[in-house]
């Protein structure tokens, strides 16, 4: 087994970012203007990457399958986004971002790059504000503040529940500057399908125009993949439709590690899975367990007569109510982590305490808060004796205030109103923290091709904290790869445009045309979706959750079956030289069967249960993770070898010097 | 439910269109309106058709992909909706359902419901934005307090998700709504008030040039945006297109 390095500089932990920066080479701008960089995906990591890249002087090339850079999928992100300003005065720092940040991540991530991520933070925010991002504001105008799961301070930064709208937008209209200098030639609608490497370097990609159909060539002295992460692997999931893992999982056939492929979150506070025909799974934000308590009827009659709809959550008293969070995580409440909250929901459920239709979900409950903000604002206004009626007013005027464009989406989907009936959620996948791995410079094992934001695999450990997936993406983008990647193509200077009529283009090319030739005339009797469907019931029901050591082995065995099944029996209809939104998704579809594999393998190998990944043999007493720090604190990084089931592991040692490896605990 | 689907289908940007009839059956009030559509199109690969392509992505209305105008109205009947968050339970059984692409001169069609926005990014690059380098030496982001005020009236300008429902509404196909969004975020920032003179002349300039028609104040654009952007926003641009043209 190799031994991976990770490049982490040396010296005290507080130095290491500022040391590295003094340290590393610089391209001088004459020079930047000879060199080209690609960025695939447009979303927080990739729009802020080559806004600012291309300020710096490089010719920048973006990518998105999107019509535009705007859409790409950080825009639903809600909640917010985490920086240690503390400007609440509540003790908050550098440190405490970071130490709560690694053991959000059950100790599996690594002490530098987290610190580094906790350091960047507050300029973010500066950055942001700078350019016009529009956050929530108190009244005296300075910015407010809310609080996540997982932490004792109020660190987040939002703008209502649309905080990744309104930061992908800044980071857009940074791209939007340097278009209209020329120095981003944005390729929207475009896809890419494939890596190129020449003399060991990562030179450029074929992608094939969405319009056209036509596949084209497009060469450079760097790659940069930011195309976010592979939860769509599930079929249902809050990505978007079209979110994907080819770019990634391209990278990684060619030569890219893949690290941590099991480590999933499953965020918690989702609008249920309510039929056969759903497409997504829609999350509402974690900032709402900030107002929100979450419960089951404590008596599994009431839970029974709920789901017959013969008792609604009204008719129970508070007596007759089971707060499970608050009971079993006194200090942390509602807001325990995710991976925490979600096995919670799933163990209650299990127990037979679901209160839907289905019986797989529980309460999220706004009435305390609205009484609680109700006699807040009433008191604020000189009412000192308000009714019952005025206290409810005023209570959902200030939800509403605060959340209101979730209730409004709750509504339209479920069809209740979420102010006056406590909504009902469960957990669905969201975001995953495994993906290509990287050193500190954010570049893979491939030379000249580097990863940001989701599609890596860095700084979240085994379970992302709440509004850190946002401050990540942007960290890399706008503060940390500017820097690292000017280190590598300072030896790139006098290299010149990189051709593209090159044996490896050649090869490289003629693949892509290859598989999308062979969909094209496959003519079988199913559609993608029916198979994307099929992988997303065994991701589920035996990678979800709770995993254990026989329904991994056979959904190795069963996604494996679903593979050759896909490649002789998928159907797509249309041409491949047109638009063909089929053929698309067929491509992403044939990535996520083959990552599927790889993922039931990394989860099968890691014989603990640690943040998101939770295997049901390794558990405490009373239902938390156990971990295994003498066998398992190291990274997976899976080698690709042409066939997912037989990927080799490399495993980088996880090494806690500046912070004290304890187990888990929010109690 | 049982439904008769008319939709707008059109091989490419050149050949000619024509509404095509799908009678369709077993929609539920709980689907959205393009898991509708998955329904009809599962249906129409497996009877070996090629199925209807329109622009979706994030499902839950705010990445501003979808589109389609629906019985004539952009996103359909419901308000403050975008295509993806519109459900079944809007319709009754035995309705037709005219599904349209968005129209106008600036959006030409590219394949069936699927129209081409660009003109939309020309508008924006031509001043969406303020001019401050990423580098992150910026000033302390508390250094300038913002009125509460103008930082949520900003904040709901900004809210725009560039679907392009109010050129699909407004029988001018005006793009004002969408460009008086951003210069209205803008506008009402400290840090946008630097650049307010050339944003507002370029962003109208290039919207005109790319040849959306005039605001005759109809108002059609305020009632479909998904998102509820003001007219007031149009009323603001104006005014900074007024003293920015005197200043110039």
């Amino acid at each position: 087994m190799s031994v991976l390095d990770s490049k982490i500089p040396k010296g005290p932990l507080a130095d290491k970012w500022t040391k590295h920066k003094n340290d590393v080479n610089l391209v001088n701008p004459a020079n930047k203007r000879n060199i080209d960089i690609i960025v695939v995906g447009t979303g927080l990591a990739g729009g802020s990457a080559a806004a600012t890249l291309a300020e710096l002087g490089y010719n920048v090339k973006t990518f998105c399958y999107q019509d535009s850079p705007r859409r790409a999928h950080s825009i639903a992100a809600q909640g917010g986004i985490n920086a240690a300003k503390n400007y609440q005065g509540d003790g908050d720092s550098n440190y405490r971002l970071f130490y709560d940040t690694v053991k959000g991540g059950d100790y599996r991530s690594r002490e530098g790059n987290v610190y580094r991520l906790a350091e960047v933070s507050a300029n973010i925010i500066d950055q942001c504000v700078a350019q016009g991002v529009p956050f929530a504001r108190e009244y005296g105008g300075m910015l407010d503040n809310r609080s996540f799961g997982g932490v004792l301070v109020s660190r987040t930064f939002y703008a209502k529940g649309q905080t990744g709208q309104q930061l992908l937008l800044g980071a857009y209209s940074a791209m939007n500057r340097q278009i209209n200098r020329g120095k981003i030639t944005p390729y929207n609608r475009h896809e890419m399908l494939d890596l190129v490497i020449v003399d060991g370097k990562a030179r450029g990609i074929i992608a094939r125009d969405l319009i056209t159909g036509e596949i084209e060539r497009h060469s450079a002295h760097a790659v940069v993949i930011a195309s976010g992460g592979y939860g769509n692997a599930f079929f249902l999931s809050t990505n978007a439709m079209g979110s994907n893992a080819t770019a990634a999982w391209k990278i990684h056939k060619r030569g890219a590690y893949f690290a941590n492929p099991c480590y999933t979150q499953i965020h918690p506070t989702c609008i249920p899975v309510s039929g056969d025909h759903q497409s997504k799974l829609t999350l509402m934000s974690e900032s709402l367990r900030n107002d929100g308590r979450i419960w089951v009827p404590k008596k599994k009659e009431d839970a029974i007569a709920i789901r017959e709809g013969k008792k609604k959550a009204k008719d129970l008293s508070e007596d007759e109510r089971d707060y499970y969070l608050e009971r079993r995580y006194p200090s942390f409440g509602n807001l325990v982590p995710r991976d925490v909250a979600s096995r919670a929901a799933k163990e209650r459920c299990d127990a037979g305490f679901g209160v839907n239709k289905t019986g797989q979900a529980v309460f999220l409950d706004f009435a305390s808060a609205i009484e609680r903000y109700g006699k807040e604002q009433a008191a604020m206004h000189g009412n000192h004796n308000p009714s019952k009626e005025e206290i409810t007013k005023l209570g959902k005027e200030v939800i509403e205030n605060k959340y209101g464009n979730l209730f409004q989406m709750y509504e339209k989907i479920v069809d209740e109103n979420p102010y006056e009936s406590p909504m009902m959620i469960y957990p669905a996948v969201h975001y995953t923290m495994g993906g290509i791995w990287v050193d500190y410079n954010l570049q893979s094992t491939i030379p000249g091709c580097y990863v940001t934001g989701e599609a890596n695999f860095s700084d979240h450990g085994a379970n992302r904290l709440g509004a850190s997936a946002l401050m990540q993406g942007l960290a890399d983008g706008y503060f940390v790869l500017p820097y690292t990647i000017g280190d590598y193509l300072s030896k790139d200077i006098k290299t010149g445009p990189i051709p593209t009529d090159s044996q490896e283009f050649d090869e490289a090319e003629n693949k892509v045309r290859e598989q999308l030739e062979k969909l094209i005339n496959n003519k079988g009797s199913h559609s993608v979706d029916y198979f994307h469907k099929k992988l997303g019931h065994i991701m589920w029901n035996k990678c979800g959750m709770a995993r254990n050591a026989k329904d991994l082995a056979s959904a190795m065995t069963e996604i494996r079956a679903l593979r050759e099944e896909f490649w002789k029996e998928v159907k797509v209809p249309g041409e491949l030289n047109e638009m063909n939104a089929e053929l698309e998704k067929a491509m992403r579809v044939a990535d996520f069967l083959e990552l599927g594999e790889l993922f039931a393998k990394d989860a099968l190998h890691r014989n603990e249960s640690c943040g998101g990944h939770f295997r049901e043999e390794y558990q405490t007493e009373e239902g938390e993770a156990l971990r295994d720090d003498e066998n398992f604190m190291y990274v997976a990084a899976w080698e690709y070898t042409g066939d997912p089931a037989t990927e080799v592991l490399h495993k980088e040692e996880l090494k806690y010097e500046n912070i004290e490896v304890k187990s888990r605990s929010y109690k | 439910m049982k439904l008769t689907l008319k939709i707008w289908r059109q091989k490419n940007s050149k050949a000619k269109g024509e509404l095509k009839t799908y009678p369709i059956d077993g929609i539920e009030g709980d689907m959205s309106f393009l898991e509708m559509l998955d329904v009809l199109n599962e249906e129409l690969i497996n009877k070996g058709e090629e199925p209807v392509v329109f622009d979706h992505d994030c499902r839950e209305g705010i990445c501003g992909a979808c589109s389609l105008q629906i019985n004539g109205e952009p996103h359909g009947p419901d308000r403050l909706v975008t295509t993806c968050q519109l459900h079944m339970r809007m319709f009754n059984d035995g309705d037709t359902i005219v599904i349209e692409p968005f129209r106008a001169k600036a959006f030409p069609v590219i394949k069936d419901l699927v129209v081409d926005r660009t003109s939309f990014e020309r508008i924006q690059q031509a001043g969406g934005y303020v001019s401050v380098n990423t580098s992150g030496n910026t000033i302390d982001a508390n250094a300038i307090p913002v009125n509460k005020q103008d930082a949520d009236d900003s904040f709901n300008a900004a809210t725009c998700i560039g679907c392009g429902a109010c050129v699909a509404a407004c029988k001018n196909a005006s793009a004002m709504l969408f460009t008086a969004a951003k210069v209205s975020q803008f506008a009402l920032l400290p840090q946008g008030k630097v650049e307010a003179t050339e944003r507002v002349l370029n962003m109208v300039a290039q919207m005109d040039k790319e040849g959306f028609g005039n605001c005759t104040n109809t108002g059609a654009c305020e009632i479909e945006c998904p998102k509820g952007i003001s007219l007031e926003n149009i009323a603001r641009m104006n005014r900074e297109y007024l003293s920015a043209s005197l200043k110039g």
